[in-house]
């Protein structure tokens, strides 16, 4: 079974971070990456850039409306996400709980994949 | 399970917002800053016991107002402070504060603030101080570091400063459309201070003086959350990023300045280097263009050649010229020049900045332009007195050293 992990976090805090605490948690990340990588578990990994660099496609309305910014004006932001894939909820969870465990703060999101493309741009 | 680390960063990333709604609140900068810290230092003692609060800056203005309010109590008549459970158990009432201050309330006050800064009676240095002081929070300690001064020195400055602000009459209604858009440029300038006093620099002091171009980038950021829709300040965060992301090579091990030309490419911050670029690609979408977003482009520019012969000078030539008409300055023909020199030679480029003598007489990168000019034309007695201009006005010991390269070369054998 395939699980999203979203990863949303304040992103005041995260540009707040001094690049030798962002290397260390992205460092602390990338082993629990590695492992899962290791297992076949891992699937895309992507860490977006910050909000202020968003576009947003208003398609309810025709023409569609662009606007600057994220969709949704939140607390916490969608900074970026994991593809895993693993046994079952339990097992998503775990996985969230390890990378959270070195990167505290905010919260994962976990959701189940429906479709699946792996796609070939970015490989 | 949270540390001192964690909770200071994100004391600090709620600063603006917490010290901007207590400066609404009190209408007094030393008042609002001093709540502001007793905030902190109650937090630091609740937190980690309870685990910090959903929303930070809701939590520090709730404490910070309670706390302020009291000192004033207590200032008028002695009386007793109620106890700390009281002050701090606050978990309800900060629920309600979080859902009525939302970005847009915070986006007037923290714009107050860091107009404050940039009062026009303060020299520039002082409004960087205070900024920095005020609105990044770092010490008194960490700034005159960057400055390269004494502690006291720049604790002077800043208290000069807040007496200035003191004394002027801060406009607290909030501001009207043409107002906010004079804010907005005034505080874009005071942010471009900022980054300017870090990034002039030499190796030696450059971890202390990089602190403040990465200060003026989370300026940059926190403006544009205010006003997501504004092209200048795409542009002007675009170019902070896009020059900060040249810093690692700037210098070479043993703290000599590189040149963008000679510069290891591969030493570049990719990230800061795509954030810039996507920024300035959705400020050109408005098509309203300002000299943040030229000069931005510019940048872009070199960001996007991945060799220094890659590079397309005619577009940026182009662009200086953009810049000129824009801003008129000698600075921006003196830079336009080197373009010129790369897309149509070094005679065009010395007929362009010798009308420039008069105001740039003082300035090391006009005699240092002028010596290279001269070189590539191979007058080499007249470029070898340009390159000793330069070393007088030479403003860090790197620059002087650069210069003294260029004078070795022309005695070991003329022209490149």
């Amino acid at each position: 079974m395939q699980y999203a992990i979203l990863c949303y976090h304040d992103e005041k805090v995260t540009c707040a971070w001094s690049k030798e605490h962002d290397d260390a948690v992205m460092a602390k990340l990338g082993v629990v990456r590695e492992r899962l990588e290791r297992e076949g578990k891992l699937g895309p990994v992507a860490r977006l850039l910050p909000t202020t660099a968003a576009t947003t496609l208003r398609k309810d309305r025709e023409p569609p409306l662009v606007i600057d910014g994220p969709f949704a004006e939140t607390k916490e932001q969608l900074l970026g996400f994991y593809v895993v894939d693993c046994a079952g909820l339990d097992e998503a969870i775990e996985i969230a709980k390890e990378l959270g465990a070195v990167n505290p703060g905010g919260a994962y999101e976990i959701r189940p994949v429906g479709t699946f493309f792996p796609g070939k741009a970015a490989s | 399970m949270i540390d001192a680390g964690w909770i200071s960063t994100i004391m600090t990333a709620a600063r603006p917002h917490a010290v901007a709604a207590l400066l609404r609140h009190f209408r007094d900068l030393d008042l609002a800053e001093e709540a502001f810290q007793e905030a902190c230092v109650r937090a630091l003692k609740t937190w980690p016991k309870n685990g910090p609060p959903r929303d930070a800056a809701a939590w520090l203005i709730m404490v910070g107002r309670n706390v302020a309010i009291d000192t004033l109590r207590r200032r008028s008549r002695l009386q007793l402070l109620p106890p700390e459970e009281l002050i701090s158990d606050l978990s309800d009432a900060e629920a309600a504060v979080a859902d009525r201050i939302d970005e847009a309330d915070y986006r007037d006050d923290i714009l107050r603030l860091l107009f404050i800064c940039c009062h026009p009676d303060l020299p520039a240095t002082q409004q960087i101080g205070l900024a920095l002081r005020i609105v990044s929070g770092l010490s008194v300690q960490q700034i005159a570091r960057a400055f390269l001064v004494s502690e006291a020195a720049m604790e002077q400055r800043i208290t000069r400063a807040k007496g200035r602000i003191a004394d002027a009459n801060v406009p607290f209604e909030t501001p009207g459309a043409a107002e906010r858009f004079e804010r907005i440029a005034a505080v874009a300038a005071m942010i471009y201070l900022v980054f300017n006093e870090g990034y002039t620099t030499s190796v030696a002091e450059h971890g202390a003086r990089a602190a403040l171009c990465e200060e003026a980038i989370r300026l940059s950021r926190l403006l544009l959350r205010l006003f997501p829709t504004e092209p200048e300040i795409m542009g002007l965060a675009a170019l902070l990023m896009l020059q900060h992301a040249r810093a690692p090579a700037r210098f070479d091990s043993q703290g000599r300045v590189v040149l963008l030309d000679d510069q290891d490419r591969t030493l570049w911050n990719r990230r800061l280097i795509a954030e810039g670029l996507a920024l300035i690609d959705k400020a050109v979408r408005h098509g309203r263009p300002g000299p943040y977003q030229v000069q931005a482009a510019i940048a872009a520019l070199h960001a996007r050649a991945s060799r220094a012969e890659d590079t397309d000078w005619t577009e940026i030539d182009l662009l200086y010229g953009t810049l000129e008409r824009m801003q008129p300055s000698p600075i921006v023909s003196l830079n336009r020049a080197i373009a010129v020199a790369k897309v149509r030679g070094p005679a065009d480029a010395l007929a362009m900045i010798e009308p420039l003598a008069s105001k740039l007489g003082g300035y090391f990168y006009f005699h240092g332009a002028r010596g290279a000019f001269l070189r590539q034309l191979n007058r080499i007695e007249e470029a070898r007195v340009a390159f000793d201009r330069a070393i007088a006005l030479a403003n860090t010991p790197a620059e002087a050293a650069h210069i003294r390269e260029q004078l070795d070369r022309l005695a070991g054998g003329g022209a490149l």
